[in-house]
């Protein structure tokens, strides 16, 4: 699955964000979850509260920086970034940056509408020809695939959970806004996420 | 106080020490000139980790992440490289209360040689004013241990981000060559 047969954007499903979210979700114990801007928190919150989980509420572009950092403080709790693919084209050079470090807990999840649904909908450069794996592979991440379905996004993530290189999984999505929209108080959801990570005394 | 060779020590020799006796051990970068020497010892120094980033605000972002996770960082950068950041730190380092310390080398002032490095620097502590930042400017060695030591843990006590402004006066700055 993460090698053999060619995947690429025009011959995977279109899945959806909440479901994979879910499906991602199920299979984590403490693990640190970062969500990006907009719906890819939203459908993180929406999947079940976690403690571990941080939601940006602005800083379009910066999941992967910001869990690149929790990688490197807690080299041995698994690090999951979740992006969509107007925001990963914002700051495609944090991927080389994490090819670079090799932080070997790290794991991006691109979720990939072709579209800034957020904002109205408007085409990103992933629906004019753009292939996010192919980007993410010739910034050095050599391990990016595309899911071609829910049991291989499921399977790349059991595979990237076990591995000791940073990989990146890109998933087609439909064009679903997020389920439910994430709590903004940004005091709340940094202390819980330090507590719900242990840099923070529970009292 | 100071110690009293810091009038001989230079000005790199100075921060390096001073961030490393506040553990302030992951150091993210876009290199600058004046920079330099801070970077090449940093680099040289096992204690810290320490690499380049592609774009400011790529290092704002894992400083921030680092804080969270335990880790305390510094991003360095020029002038022209903070004024890439307004909005990291107004929607991510501001509200999520993250003191990440940025280190800036200021080019744009006395004697700068390009007119658009002087304009992007008149930005700059505006943009800290409206964001209530607090930013000090270090233009003598005999005060720059003090500055640096007391804005690091200024920035942790508060829950802050911070910024050092290196002025031409302590560094030497960068000049065209006659
Ligand atoms: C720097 C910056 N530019 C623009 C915006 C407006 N904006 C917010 S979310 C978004 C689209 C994000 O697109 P994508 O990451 O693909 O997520 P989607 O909405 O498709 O789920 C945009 C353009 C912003 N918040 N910040
Ligand atoms: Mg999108």
């Amino acid at each position: 699955m993460t090698s053999g047969h060619a995947k690429d954007r025009q011959n995977t499903k279109i899945m959806n964000r909440f479901d994979l979210t879910k499906r991602m979700v199920g299979k984590l114990k403490d693990e640190a979850v970062i969500g990006g801007i907009g719906n890819s928190n939203f459908d993180l919150w929406s999947a079940g509260r976690r403690p571990q989980n941080f939601y940006m509420l602005g800083s379009m572009g910066l999941a992967v920086p910001i869990a690149l950092g929790v990688a490197i403080a807690q080299p041995k709790r698994k690090t999951i970034a979740i992006e969509g693919d107007g925001s990963i084209l914002m700051q495609l050079g944090c991927l080389s940056t994490v090819a670079i470090q090799k932080p070997k807990n790290l794991i991006i999840l691109v979720m990939d509408n072709g579209m800034y649904q957020i904002t109205g909908g408007q085409t990103t450069a992933t629906s004019l020809g753009v292939d996010i794996v192919a980007v993410a592979r010739g910034l050095g991440l050599a391990q990016s695939n595309w899911a071609a379905d829910e049991a291989d996004f499921e399977a790349l993530f059991d595979a990237a959970m076990k591995s000791d290189q940073p990989s990146l999984i890109a998933s087609r999505i439909d064009n679903k806004p997020g389920v439910t929209q994430t709590v903004r108080d940004p005091d709340l959801i940094r202390e819980t996420f330090m507590r719900g990570i242990g840099t923070k005394e529970v009292w | 106080m100071p110690a009293a060779s810091d009038a001989e020590r230079p000005w790199h020799e100075i921060v390096l020490a001073t961030l490393k006796a506040n553990k302030v051990q992951l150091v993210t970068y876009v290199p600058d000139n004046v920079l330099k020497p801070l970077i090449d010892a940093i680099h040289n120094d096992p204690f810290f980790t320490a690499f380049c980033v592609t774009r400011e605000e790529e290092g704002l972002g894992i400083v921030t992440g680092a804080w969270m996770g335990g880790m305390r960082g510094v991003l360095m950068m020029q002038t022209s490289g903070f004024a890439t950041l307004p909005n990291a730190i107004a929607s991510l380092a501001v509200p999520f209360r993250i003191p990440v310390l940025l280190i800036v080398s200021e080019r744009g002032t006395l004697g700068e040689f390009n007119y658009g490095q002087a304009l992007v620097c008149k930005t700059m502590r505006p943009v800290l004013d409206a964001l209530a930042v607090e930013y000090h400017g270090c233009t003598r060695l005999d005060e720059l241990e003090q500055i640096v030591d007391r804005t690091v843990r200024q920035a942790i006590s508060t829950q802050a981000p911070a910024c050092l402004i290196l002025s031409p006066l302590l560094t030497g700055g960068k000049v065209v060559k006659k």
